[in-house]
Order: structure tokens, then C-alpha cells, then sequence
């Protein structure tokens, strides 16, 4: 028989006992409601969590260093380039390092200790460089109070929030919020403070030795205005983090200040970097940039594996979310088989005139196969529709009981569409397969029997 | 008044395709076969050479059921031979095994022993697919209950087996009304059976039997369910495609009446045995003897 028979056949079947049929379509949509409404609040958890982790800049930040810095022996390899036949780590590789797929922005990381004046008073801190592009796609300065700086080389400044402490003479109290960097912030924002530094300044003229070019070191000051005060953790893994006070990186690199480690200036006089951020636009492209970079010659990490075992708790998670859902749609599947066994004792002797007529066993097993499929395909549309509607209700309680316990709102539930698409197809797949039996039994249905049943 | 026709009036070569010819006589019957273009290829015995060759052809065949501890021997040790063009009643009393030899024939059951063969195969040995292809393309069924399938319109039932057969969807309902129309069902296409007579739905049944051209019309009972009167309306139908078509009908019945009226050929069966074979001459006698004119060689 052609598919376009078997469907319009199975299709006048399944209306024939409509209300039957209808009742096993609807428990199958209601197990497939169930694993979808599971898995999604599987996705949106492990979503949630992976927001939260990239906000933190962990997980899409390559880091590139020179090989010519001695002091990084962490990726020294025998087989690696020597130091000295490693490219320098300067403005024509960044640009090139920002030109691999997947890369978003490159900048040199700065960060120097210096001394930095507040009311006449010297504070000893970690100073670093932030790239104007943190301002909209970085969550790092969440829930700074003030703004952010106003150009790319405004003289601004923005205090990580125990610095403001220490400016202030604060002692921390456990516990803080929001709240309390806003208490903080009020007396800060718009003041000013001193930033003695190092400024580095190449000889106009090349050294004659070659090599390492000649440079003096200055000593100089900038004033610079309190704009922001953040809650970054001073403990977080990226390096910027552990700063307390942020420049906009241009001011910095315009500063020339002289950092540690950045030993070869080139005889042209261009700039080196200590290392470089590299932003990769999706944590999955994380390991062709670092081998993109590894082949031009740098050293390149990232703490992409950090989030290997998140991610397999997740996939532990979904399992048995999954496992769960599908167990309501596993009774709905016995439910199937019931539906059509009834059908078969219902339509044996309809069955009987088919074979009679000539039917095949493949063709009216493959009637009763189709109804199955049918009644998965609906019960999958349905049961995601439901799922979806499910998934939504519990996301909208949810978020009510956040905002009574005074939480942010948090999407803890998300439907893609592979979720979508493989509940429908799993629904058919275990509807099809609940077909099987009757089926086969439809099938094997001896029509001298069939027809003399009355 | 009706005129019949016996099987020895018609010329040996009737079952060639030039040999098409209407019954005369019967109004009833005649208007319904005018009204449709009969179908003329792909009958067994126009494929074959000889006139007389064999249709059917049953050596030793037995159908032997277990019922509890007894054995039922439904069919019992049957050889027989029916040649192409034949009408055959199939006659004996209730639980001869006269319907079992005529399932064994459809190709709805298989014999326990010996061999039951058409076409040159033995259906005994045909796997369940190949059956199902032959039940299809070859034998076409009437059935005391006429089983056609309530849920579906007469023009569905009909078009069903061509289903099976893969049949282009235009082309199965152009044959489907054509074939309903021949049977004087035209004006009836989109009713469901339960809203038909008797006479109507067996004569659908019968339009279904024949849509796919086979070479053998197998009747169980088919006048069983109804009136004398329509009856013999479809009796005229099957006479009419045997005389007309060349197509071979074995029928069961137990009304002798009936059998020696249509029938040229009566085969008795009792408790699953054949005992006694009997052939209409020309003159409507019956006797033991094959009319000559019948005769091929063998």
C-alpha cells in the first residue's frame, strides 16, 4: 500500500473510535508534558548557571602570553620555540589574534602595583586596564554603583568595593550588599584621587646593541575622578578582578606605565604586552582559538575545563529529569498498545475482509503501525504545548517566590527547539514502538478466523 | 422468461477475449452490463494457449483442524481439476468442507497435506506474501455476509483492494465507478452499506471482486442472505461474467436448485470427501459424463 493510503486509512480509523483514541493521545501528551516540563527546567537551570559563570568572564577569555616571558615556564615544551625565536606579543599579533574566528575583542591586560592618594593619605594597590567593550557585554560591574567610565581614555576611575572601604577607613562587615556599596559610593563618586605611577619612555633613538631597546622610567602622576564603586570578588580567578582599582585601558596604555615583566620593548619602539584577554564569542570555540594562538607562536590558557564538571553534573541532572518524564510517557505507551489490541479484537473482522481482498501482512500491519505513529505525533505536539505551558507555570511561581524572598527574578526554565522537536520525535518513536505488538499481531491475523468471528 | 444458458451452448474458445458476449435475455441484468465497459485483459485463460487448460487444480488436498482432542477432517483427500471457464458449484451439507476447499482455493488457508495449484503454483508452498499477492490479482471473493466495511462508502469498499494494488488514486475511482456502475450501483456510490438492501450490497461486493480483474470468482454462499428474487439477480451478474468474461466461479451453495440452474459442474462433497462430480450437457441433463465439447487435452 502507498504512504498516502496507509495515512488516510489510519487517519479514518483513529476517527472511527474517536473518543477512544482521543483519551490514549491525551496520555501520551501528558507524558510528554512531563518530560518536557522537566527537561526544560533541566536547561534553564544549567542555563542559569552558565549565565552566572560567563557574567564572571571565566569561561569565554582565552588568556596569551608571550614565550619570550621567561617567567612563564608553565608552557615551555621542549619541542616549543625557544624564547627567542617567539614572536613578541605586540600590536600587529593582537590584531592578527583578533582577526581568528570565534574572537571577539583582544586586549592587552595591564596591571601594575601603585601608589594611589586619597585625601592626602597613600594606598598601596593593584591597579588594571578595562576595555570599553566591559560596559555592555561584561556583567562584571553588575550592580556598580555610579557609572561606568564616559570614553575609552576618560581620566576615570572605578574602586572595587573593599578599596573603597579602605579609603574610607571602613571595616567590613559580613553580609554586605548592594545596598552597602551604595552607602559606600555616596561619599566617592565625583572625588578625586592621585595615581603616582612609573611612566616607561623609549629613547627616541635606537640602542645601538639591537635587541632590547633602551628605555628610561619617569616618575608621574595623574589625577583621576571616582566614577564608580563595584562589588567585583577580589578573590575571582580573572585577572582584572584582583585589582582594585580600574582605568579604562587606553588611559593605561596611553600612560606607559612601566609593568612588571614586560622586558623586551622592540627596537621600533611599538609596544609588547605582558598577556592579552582574548573574548571568544562562545565558550565552545575556547579550544581552536587556544590552538590558533598556540600556533602563532604563544602560550595561551583558559579555565574552560573548570567547567567540564558543572557541566557533567548537568548532564547527570537532565538524565534523570529525563528519566522521570519519560516514565509518564512509558505508561502512556501501555496505554497504546491497549488502545490498538482493543482495536484489533474490534476490527478483526474488517480485518478479515482485507486479507481477503488481498491485503498483505505489511499492509495491515502497517494501518495499525501508522495509528500508532499518528497518536504520537499529536500526543508529542499536544504534550510539548502542554509541557511548554507546564514549564511556564512553574517559572512564573518560582519567580513569585523569589520576589517575596527579595531574590532578582531568575528564567529557570527554557524550551529550545531540539527540545521541542526531539519530544515529538521521541513520542513517535515510543508510540511507533508500542505499534509493534499490534501490529505484528494485526498482521498474523488468520483471515478464515477473522471472518468467520461474528 | 428467463433463458439460460449452459456452459456446453457456448463455443470452446470462450475464453478468448473476442468471445465477449452478453446474456440476451435478461433485462435486469442486461441494462446493469451495458452500462459498463467490462473488462477484457489479463485473464488466466486468455494468457494461456489452450482453451481448456486448467484453472484450479486440487491433488489430494486435507484440511485437518485439532478441535480439543478430536481431529476434524475438513477437507479430506479432494483431487480436482477445473479448467478454465468453468462454473462450479460447490454443493454438500453444512460441515462437508465444501467452504473450507473453497478458503483452501482463496488462498486464505493453506492445506495441511497435498496441493492446491493455480497458475502453475502450488499455493501450499507460496510464502504468506506471495498468497496475499495472489488473493489480490487473482481470485476475486463473494461472501454470504458480503462483507464490505461499514465505515466506508460503496465507492471506498470498491476502491479498497485496488489499494492494496497500488493503484493510481484517479484512476481507482474512475474503475471503481465504472465497476460499480456495471453492477447498476451508480446512483448509490456515496452511501454506506447499512443503507443498501441485501441484493444492493452483494452486488457491491460483487463490483469489488471483480475491480481488480481476477481469473477466478470464488462464491461462498452468495445468494445465502437473500430473497429468491435478488437471488437470482445476482446469480444473472455471475452468470454473466463467466459467460461474458471467460472468468472461472466456483461457488458454494447448498440449494441444488440453484446449482443445476447456473452451474455447469457440481462437485459433492460430504464430510470432507468428494463423492460425486457432475456435469451439465447441453441439453441440461446431468449425468457422471464430461460434455465432449469441453473436453481438452490433458
Amino acid at each position: 500500500m502507498k504512504f498516502y493510503d496507509v495515512t488516510e486509512l489510519a487517519v479514518r480509523n483513529l476517527r472511527e473510535s474517536v473518543f477512544r483514541n482521543s483519551l490514549t493521545t491525551i496520555g501520551i501528551s501528558v507524558g510528554v508534558a512531563s518530560l518536557v516540563a522537566m527537561l526544560s527546567l533541566g536547561i534553564g537551570l544549567q542555563q542559569l548557571a552558565s549565565r552566572r559563570l560567563q557574567k564572571s568572564g571565566l569561561f569565554d577569555t582565552v588568556v596569551a602570553t608571550s614565550r619570550r616571558d621567561l617567567r612563564n615556564f608553565r608552557e615551555q615544551r621542549e619541542d616549543a620555540p625557544t624564547p627567542a625565536d617567539s614572536p613578541a606579543l605586540d600590536e600587529s599579533a593582537r590584531q592578527r589574534i583578533e582577526q581568528l574566528p570565534g574572537v571577539v575583542e583582544a586586549y592587552p591586560d595591564i596591571r601594575f602595583v601603585t601608589e594611589v592618594r586619597f585625601d592626602d593619605k597613600p594606598h598601596l594597590t593593584m591597579v588594571a586596564g578595562v576595555p570599553f567593550s566591559a560596559k555592555n557585554n561584561n556583567d562584571a560591574f553588575e550592580g556598580m554603583q555610579g557609572s561606568f567610565f564616559t570614553s575609552d581614555a576618560a581620566s576615570e576611575v572605578i574602586l572595587q568595593k573593599s578599596f573603597a572601604e579602605e579609603l574610607l577607613g571602613i571595616k567590613p562587615k559580613p553580609g554586605d550588599d548592594v545596598t552597602a556599596i551604595a552607602s559606600l559610593a555616596k561619599p566617592l563618586l565625583g572625588k578625586e584621587l592621585t595615581m603616582r605611577y612609573a611612566e616607561r619612555t623609549t629613547s627616541s633613538a635606537p640602542a645601538e646593541t639591537g635587541g632590547e631597546g633602551a628605555y628610561s622610567v619617569v616618575s608621574r602622576q595623574q589625577t583621576l575622578k571616582i566614577v564608580g564603586v563595584t562589588d567585583l570578588d577580589p578573590d575571582g580567578m580573572r585577572g582584572t578582578a584582583r585589582a582594585r582599582v580600574f582605568l579604562p585601558l587606553k588611559l593605561a596604555q596611553e600612560l606607559h606605565i612601566m609593568q612588571p615583566g614586560l622586558r623586551d620593548a622592540t627596537t621600533s619602539g611599538a609596544p609588547t604586552y605582558t598577556s592579552l584577554s582574548i573574548r571568544v564569542g562562545n565558550p565552545n570555540q575556547i579550544p581552536a582559538v587556544e590552538d590558533a594562538i598556540k600556533k602563532m607562536g604563544f602560550s595561551a590558557f583558559s579555565l574552560v575545563d573548570a567547567t567540564r564538571n558543572m557541566r557533567q553534573f548537568f548532564a547527570v541532572l537532565d538524565g534523570f529529569l529525563a528519566i522521570f518524564g519519560s516514565l509518564a510517557l512509558a505508561v502512556a505507551s501501555i496505554g497504546i498498545v491497549n488502545t490498538l489490541v482493543m482495536a484489533i479484537l474490534e476490527r478483526r473482522r474488517e480485518i478479515g475482509i482485507m486479507k481477503a481482498l488481498g491485503a498483505s501482512d505489511i499492509d495491515v500491519g502497517s494501518l495499525f503501525f501508522a495509528e500508532a505513529g499518528a497518536m504520537g505525533l499529536v500526543g508529542g505536539a499536544l504534550g510539548v504545548t502542554l509541557g511548554w505551558v507546564i514549564g511556564h507555570v512553574i517559572n512564573f511561581g518560582t519567580n513569585i517566590y523569589l520576589q517575596h524572598q527579595n531574590f532578582p527574578p531568575a528564567q529557570i526554565w527554557s524550551v529550545p527547539l531540539w527540545l521541542v522537536l526531539s519530544a515529538i520525535a521521541f513520542s513517535i518513536i515510543v508510540s511507533l514502538l508500542s505499534g509493534l505488538y499490534p501490529a505484528f499481531r494485526a498482521a498474523r491475523l488468520d483471515p478464515v478466523q477473522a471472518l468467520r468471528y461474528e | 422468461m428467463l433463458k439460460t444458458h449452459g456452459p456446453g451452448e457456448h463455443p470452446p474458445d470462450r475464453c478468448s477475449a473476442q468471445a465477449v458476449q452478453l446474456p440476451t435475455a435478461y433485462t435486469d441484468t442486461r441494462t446493469i452490463l451495458r452500462s459498463g465497459n467490462l473488462p477484457t485483459t489479463g485473464h488466466l485463460c486468455m494468457k494461456l494457449s489452450e482453451p481448456n487448460s486448467l484453472a484450479v487444480r486440487t491433488e489430494n488436498v486435507c484440511r485437518h483442524y485439532q478441535m480439543g482432542e478430536t481431529l476434524v477432517r475438513a477437507v479430506d483427500g479432494v483431487s480436482i481439476d477445473i479448467r478454465c471457464g468453468e462454473f462450479v458449484a460447490l454443493l454438500g451439507a453444512s460441515g462437508s468442507g465444501k467452504s473450507s476447499l473453497l478458503n483452501l482455493i482463496a488462498g486464505l488457508d493453506r492445506p495441511t497435506s497435498g496441493a492446491v495449484i493455480v497458475k502453475e503454483s502450488n499455493l501450499a508452498t507460496l510464502s504468506r506474501e506471495e498468497l496475499a499477492k495472489y488473493r489480490l490479482r487473482t481470485v476475486g471473493m463473494v461472501f454470504q455476509s458480503f462483507n464490505l466495511i461499514p465505515s466506508m462508502s460503496l465507492l471506498e469498499n470498491v476502491e479498497l483492494p485496488m489499494r492494496f494494488a497500488e493503484v493510481d488514486r484517479r484512476e481507482r475511482s474512475m474503475l471503481a465507478r465504472q465497476s460499480l456502475e456495471r453492477v447498476g450501483l451508480s446512483a448509490r456510490l456515496s452511501h454506506r452499506p447499512t443503507e443498501l438492501s441485501g441484493g444492493e450490497q452483494q452486488r457491491a461486493s460483487l463490483a469489488r471482486a471483480l475491480i481488480n480483474r481476477p481469473q477466478l470468482l470464488l462464491a461462498d454462499e452468495p445468494t445465502g442472505n437473500l430473497d429468491s428474487r435478488t437471488g437470482t439477480e445476482i446469480m444473472e451478474l455471475i452468470r454473466s461474467f463467466n459467460q461474458s468474461l471467460g472468468m472461472t466461479v466456483i461457488m458454494v451453495t447448498h440449494e441444488h436448485v440453484l446449482a443445476e440452474k447456473y452451474a455447469g459442474r457440481m462437485l459433492h462433497l460430504a464430510d470432507g470427501k468428494l463423492v460425486a462430480d457432475l456435469y451439465k450437457d447441453g441439453a441440461g441433463k446431468i449425468s457422471e459424463a464430461q460434455p465432449t465439447a469441453r473436453e481438452g487435452p490433458q
